[in-house]
């Protein structure tokens, strides 16, 4: 079973939607018992990182502790920024910090939030993106964004180039909608189905 | 991987719209394959597979009774749908709009609601996020401008801007608000995008009304959805250099079956505007 962590962070049911239509067994859940007896656990969320505060105080721990047990996790948007060690969109919010740096708004010379189709790059190896074309286009939604990172596997190119997807063993975040982003995006979802 | 002079790759989009009424799909749409005309869902997957970036889904229901289909309606073509979302229509409240949040829109569209009670745009964008929120603008042309705390004559109104007037309950009534200034307002309340429909252009099919659209896009840092006046890919390649819309939404010119779209996006492609596609 797929949790799907509803930690107060705008509309999920759509990923729901989508494992639903690969056949993925996947539940919404709030509850840290059903998150560490998870087989693998999404992180979505769209909006002000400041909802993670919600995520840190009831369910960090259950996650991490899984994360350490090699349980898969997939951060979305918001979900991949929280993986990060935390956001200047809401300073004393920390992240996991299971990648190195600060997420930060886009630079002024483009317009924000960044909407829409955009390509990815493919820069290294990985399991979440097997058979994604390098050029795929992805839907994205967002004024933040992460650095470029040694586990960068995937870049976007909007005000300079910026984290699409990382990937670390069992960690993986994507900055845009994999259950937005038609055809690639039902890939990735897949591919982390099948891990 | 390839990427245009500027490094520019997010793409301009395409947005296909369906108009229900009473769960049916109106205005008909002569795609080859279709199997039921009238039904949103396969319409609605089947724009998708075409190419469309996006698909708009307007309830212009008139009855209470048949709007109560609206999320059923929702659900069933959302389902069927992995590009965005959006449904617009009679959506009053915070609670109208979680419904349609629940049955899998990703965005709603709000429009006279928006003009009657501002503060909604940020209490939806307060607890789904402003991205999920697209104020809707109506707005008309060529009209005698009556601005609320005018006392100037029209050449002066004029002077200070006032491009359009913003129309509200399927554009039968006037509001006598700017549409600029109300685009500004919408983003500081919360909203994630605009969507700009040009009643003096709509059905036309004469092309989008481009001053007017880059009006709006240089008043807000926000996406700009450019609609009402599509009629040939001259049109789009228009509003997307000197409209200086982020996407355009159509209907009319979708209906003459799925190679329009790729056509479509192949003719704005090849005059430089960046498009998703193949997709």
């Amino acid at each position: 079973m797929i949790a799907i962590v509803d930690y107060g962070a705008g509309n999920i049911s759509s990923v729901a939607k989508a494992f639903a239509h690969l056949g993925a067994p996947a539940q919404i859940t709030a509850e840290p018992q059903i998150v560490a007896a998870a087989e693998k656990i999404v992180v979505p969320g769209v909006g002000h990182f400041q909802r993670c505060e919600s995520l840190n105080r009831h369910l960090r721990p259950a996650i991490l502790a899984a994360i350490e047990r090699g349980i898969p996790f997939l951060g979305i948007c918001v979900g991949m920024q929280w993986l990060f060690e935390g956001s200047t969109e809401s300073p004393e919010t920390p992240g996991a910090a299971l990648f190195p740096g600060l997420c930060e708004r886009f630079p002024a010379t483009v317009k924000s939030p960044h909407v829409g189709w955009n390509r990815i790059e493919l820069t290294g190896s990985s399991r979440l993106l097997r058979e994604v074309p390098d050029g795929a286009f992805v839907y994205y939604t967002h004024s933040y964004r992460a650095p470029l990172v040694e586990h960068t596997v995937a870049v976007t190119q909007y005000g300079g180039r910026f984290s699409a997807v990382v990937e670390r063993g069992n960690i993986f975040g994507v900055q845009f909608h994999p259950e937005k982003s038609g055809d690639a995006g039902l890939r990735i979802l897949e591919n982390f189905r099948q891990l | 991987m390839k990427t245009s002079a500027n490094s520019e790759t997010l793409t301009r989009r395409i947005i296909a719209c369906l108009d229900v009424d009473a769960g049916r799909v109106v205005k008909g749409v002569q795609f080859e394959q279709l199997r039921d005309a009238g039904d949103p869902a396969e319409l609605a997957r089947l724009h998708a597979e075409a190419g469309a970036d996006e698909i708009v889904l307007l309830d212009i229901t008139a009855t209470a009774e048949g709007r109560k289909t609206l999320t059923d309606t929702v659900r069933a073509t959302a389902c069927q749908l992995f590009i965005p979302f959006t449904v617009g229509g009679g959506i009053r409240t915070l609670s109208d709009a979680a419904a349609i949040f629940d049955a899998g829109a990703d965005k709603v569209a709000i429009n006279s609601a928006a003009i009657a009670t501002p503060k909604l745009i940020g209490e939806i964008a307060g607890r789904f996020g402003s991205q999920a929120v697209v104020v809707a603008i109506d707005a008309k042309r060529g009209r005698a401008f009556t601005a609320k705390d005018a006392t100037g004559a029209k050449e002066e109104q004029r002077e200070i801007g006032i491009l359009a007037e913003v129309f509200v309950h399927g554009g039968r009534k006037a509001t006598g608000l700017d549409a600029v200034a109300w685009a500004r307002e919408a983003q500081d309340r919360g909203a994630g995008e605009i969507l700009l429909t040009s009643m003096d252009r709509d059905g036309t099919r004469m092309g989008f009304d481009c001053p007017l659209t880059a009006a709006i896009a240089g008043a807000v840092s926000i996406p700009v959805i450019a609609s009402g006046g599509a009629g040939s890919a001259q049109h789009f390649i228009e509003v997307f250099t000197a409209g200086r819309a982020d996407a355009a939404l159509a209907a009319s010119i979708f209906h003459f079956g799925t190679h329009a779209l790729a056509e479509l996006k192949q003719t704005l492609l090849a005059a430089g505007i960046p498009m998703r596609w193949p997709c």
